[in-house]
């Protein structure tokens, strides 16, 4: 049996009021008044599409321990780097072994449905780990401000432990251009919303999921969960009712409380189907762009025993909301801040350097000494225990699932930061090393000394002049 | 054991220019303001300077690298000159240079400079500056207050402490170096405060606000040094002498070790003790009379009383709002106005502390001159908390 083996998800813990786009550019297009209820997640300045696919792919991971994969996939189109395999960050993130075979897949809204697809059917003998994760821009007062969010969700595909049966998949490649994003472009350029949904779902959907139970011999009565991704709000239900498939089947594309993920969508609906599965109950999954994509599972008795450490309700319910429209406007680059004469350092990577030190800023691997068992980070070439400082005594040791606590911190609001004011500190990891080491996401009157943290991939510098971003681990109060 | 640097070397002369935001001045002035008040202070030919040892911290907003813009700006005799870099020790590295070069015979006499020049930047505060290729990919990208503030944190955890109580004590030591140095000409800030106005101020980095940050000052001091034997011929009198110059560098274990919990400065537990032992000083307590500490916060100045053994462990919040370290006190800190008031060019600060101590033995300070000073110390501290080089040096009366 291959199928599902875990799932995670992840949503950024900010949550955009849609008042207060309204409320910045209900001047220009009154028609934004008509969405103006509930929320929208979005990216802190600090996290994209690498740093949200690690959160998702920790996630799922974390229900597979000891689990070597065969495979890493990330899907999406909003790649950071576009020449710089980025999943092989995120393996190297997730201290994967060099031999996992790593592929980013890009350039329509169906590819991670177009991906899930090719691991189902790939037969690999070891688990094959598939993340989507999407961080669209949005131009100022668009619609698609107002109704897409930012998430990734990840899958591991496999026949050990399977959670959802794969039961067959179907296909239509069609070059209907709802919508394009150009080289050159950051933003998408869509169409009429009647004409993709008449012309396009109405028309393409119907004939590959007809296809597709015909081919499993399933009624589409029988489909427990209808995964649509789409902004739309009336489609979903108008296909259900086209093809027989019960309304209650459809999972949420939750427009109103996180925004539609893009890429990442359809794993994120799964996941929120799997989470709520009975065994025996079928899932429908689609992805739509440039034709579609669907594919038949059938939850097994596995699905009611799994417990991811968050999960897609966990995931959905971090929450912070933000109500200042000018902030997520300069988290996505949007506005051109004045950001002081702190800011305009030099931020060059050293690539050299970079590459010598990648373990400790990628991996977040610090060293055990062998002679005395002190744990530390950055791993030094003498032990830093005053009683030992034994020579190139020490083995790896990895950071990122560990706990720790904020010895001391402070507030800076002298040095520059991209949400001021910076937060940092010296943080004492349970199995006793030390950092000083960047907080994130802290909200005022939220930390202390004594406050618990865990360990996050995030951005830890943008440099402008050069196209480059460097990521390093930060600390999260829990 | 060495036998140490007590009483083997004095100080001839010395001079220090007027800090603040020095708009008019390049370095070059900055140095020669002080040179012309040391050598003549000194009362030799610049030709008699054996070696020098110039100090500058920060490269990239200041004279640029070596040695060579001290032997131009005072336009030198092709002499040795030596550039230290220790960051904000800097100074008192200078001093230890020209020092340790005439105790061992190699110099008769050995002038010491630092200077600073941090107003040409365009902003407030230290200048923003890489840390290293590497430690800049991981580090926090913190400022100067960012990282003493951490200091506060630990301090206030360890003992316990009430964040007002801490901060009401955090104000005193500032309020007493402004009333200090409203007495100083040379000072750059003299302008008295309120504890109100000290605890009210917009936080820098928190609970660090903007009258616990000791000024950013352009400004230049030096010292000519040589043996007593030497000052004794040249007719001398009232001579002042080193009797203690000690280093301590931190290897990393505050930064990386369990053992620190964030509330002291290590290295200047090591340092003074060292110093201590050097001078053959027992009681810090009642024998050192004055200390120049290195105040670039007001917390570093709380937990340096501690560290200096002139508080109890957990006492100089008591010993501080109980006036021990106020002009009056029994242990005057800062009676220059230390960093915080007389102003903190990196590379001169060390000199600058020593320069009080200097004034204070021949009873030239002035208004704000102590009544009997026995023996100073300098406590000159350059990085942060978690990794630092502690500089401390004894001055007293020769013999």
């Amino acid at each position: 049996m291959i199928g599902i083996t875990a799932y995670g998800a992840y949503y950024p813990r900010g949550r955009l009021s849609k008042k207060a786009i309204a409320d910045a550019n209900a001047w220009f297009d009154a028609g934004l008044n008509a969405h103006a209820k509930g929320e929208r997640a979005f990216c802190n300045w600090d996290e994209d599409t690498i740093t949200m696919g690690i959160e998702a792919a920790q996630n799922c991971l974390s229900s597979l321990p000891n689990s070597e994969l065969s495979t890493l996939y990330l899907a999406s189109t909003t790649f950071p780097f576009l020449d710089r395999q980025n999943s092989v960050l995120v393996s190297e993130a997730l201290n994967l072994d060099s031999g996992v075979r790593t592929m980013d897949i890009a350039a329509s809204q169906r590819v991670a449905t177009s991906a899930l697809i090719a691991l189902l059917e790939a037969g690999h003998s070891k688990p094959g780990l598939l993340i989507a994760s999407e961080h669209r821009k949005t131009k100022a007062g668009s619609r698609s401000e107002m109704l897409w969010g930012d998430g990734a969700a990840a899958v591991t595909v496999g026949s050990d432990g399977v959670l959802a049966e794969f039961i067959c998949a179907e296909t239509a490649a069609v070059d209907f251009v709802d919508h394009y994003r150009g080289e050159d472009s950051s933003f998408d350029y869509d169409w009429e919303e009647r004409w993709i949904r008449d012309e396009g779902f109405m028309k393409i959907v119907p004939s590959v999921i007809e296809s597709l139970l015909s081919k499993a011999s399933v009624k589409a009565c029988d489909i427990a969960h209808f995964v649509i991704p789409t902004d739309q709000a009336r489609t979903p239900a108008a296909l259900a009712k086209k093809l027989g498939i019960p309304v209650e089947a459809i999972v949420d594309n939750g427009v109103s409380t996180l925004g539609v993920a893009g890429a990442a969508q359809p794993l994120l609906l799964l996941a929120n189907a799997l989470e709520k599965a009975c065994p025996g109950e079928l899932i429908l999954v689609t992805g739509f762009g440039q034709g579609c994509d669907a594919i038949l599972l059938r939850a097994t008795q596995e699905v009611s025993n799994y417990r991811p450490i968050r999960g897609f309700s966990g995931a959905a319910g971090h929450r912070r909301e933000e109500t200042n429209y000018n902030k997520f406007m300069s988290f996505n680059n949007l506005v051109e801040r004045d950001i002081g004469k702190r800011g305009e350092a030099d931020k060059q990577t050293y690539l050299s350097g970079y590459n010598r030190r990648k373990d400790l800023l990628t991996g977040f691997i610090g060293g055990k000494c062998t002679k005395c068992g002190t744990v530390q980070i950055p791993r030094e070439k003498y032990c830093v225990n005053p009683d030992c400082h034994a020579l190139d005594s020490q083995d790896d040791y990895p950071f990122s699932a560990q706990k720790g606590t904020v010895k001391t911190w402070t507030a800076d609001r002298l040095t520059f930061d991209w949400n001021p004011p910076a937060y940092f500190g010296m943080v004492q990891f349970d199995n006793g090393a030390k950092l000083m080491m960047d907080f994130t996401e802290v909200e005022e009157g939220g930390i202390d000394s004594g406050s618990k943290v865990s360990f996050h991939f995030r951005i830890k510098q943008f440099d402008t002049q050069r196209g480059f971003r460097k990521y390093f681990w930060k600390a999260v109060i829990s | 054991m060495a036998e140490g640097i007590k009483d083997k070397v004095v100080i001839l002369g010395m001079g220090c220019s007027k800090f603040g935001e020095r708009w008019e001045s390049s370095p070059s002035d900055l140095m020669v303001e002080a040179f012309e008040e040391c050598i003549a202070d000194a009362g030799i030919e610049k030709d008699q300077i054996d070696a020098a040892w110039f100090g500058a911290g920060i490269d990239s907003f200041n004279v640029g690298a070596s040695a060579m813009p001290l032997s131009i700006a005072l336009r030198l005799n092709y002499i040795p000159v030596t550039k230290v870099e220790n960051m904000c020790a800097t100074g008192t590295e200078a001093f230890r240079g020209a020092v340790y070069a005439v105790a061992s015979g190699a110099c008769d006499i050995a002038l010491a400079l630092g200077v600073e020049k941090l107003k040409d930047t365009g902003y407030g505060g230290l200048p923003q500056r890489s840390r290293g290729v590497e430690n800049d990919m991981y580090w926090p990208n913190l400022s100067a207050p960012g990282a003493f503030a951490q200091l506060a944190a630990g301090y206030q955890a360890k003992h316990k402490l009430n964040k007002q109580d801490l901060k009401r004590a955090m104000a005193h030591v500032s309020v007493k170096s402004h009333a200090n140095g409203a007495k100083n000409p040379k000072a750059h800030l003299q302008r008295e405060i309120t504890e109100e106005q000290a605890m009210n101020a917009p936080f820098i980095a928190e609970p660090i606000g903007l009258f616990d940050c000791c000024g950013v000052s352009d400004g230049s001091a030096c010292a000519i040094v040589t043996t007593p034997e030497i000052a004794k011929r040249l007719g001398k009198e009232n001579l002042v002498s080193v009797k203690a110059l000690q280093l301590a560098v931190s290897n990393g274990t505050e930064a990386s070790h369990k053992s620190w919990d964030g509330s002291y400065l290590k290295t200047t537990r090591i340092a003074s003790q060292r110093a201590y032992n050097e001078a053959g000083v027992k009681n810090p307590k009642q024998e050192i009379t004055m200390t120049e500490v290195h105040d670039c916060f007001s917390i570093t100045e709380l937990v340096t009383m501690e560290d200096l053994q002139l508080s109890k462990e957990g006492g100089a919040i008591k010993d501080i709002l109980d006036g021990t370290f106020d002009a009056d006190g029994s242990n005057p800190c800062q009676i220059d106005g230390g960093l915080k008031c007389f102003g903190h060019p990196i590379g001169a600060s060390g000199l600058r502390m020593i320069y009080e101590n200097y004034l204070q033995f021949q009873g030239r300070a002035g208004a704000r001159q102590l009544p009997d000073p026995k023996l100073g110390l300098n406590h000159n501290l350059g990085g942060f908390p978690h990794q630092n080089i502690c500089s401390i040096s004894i001055i007293g009366p020769y013999g």
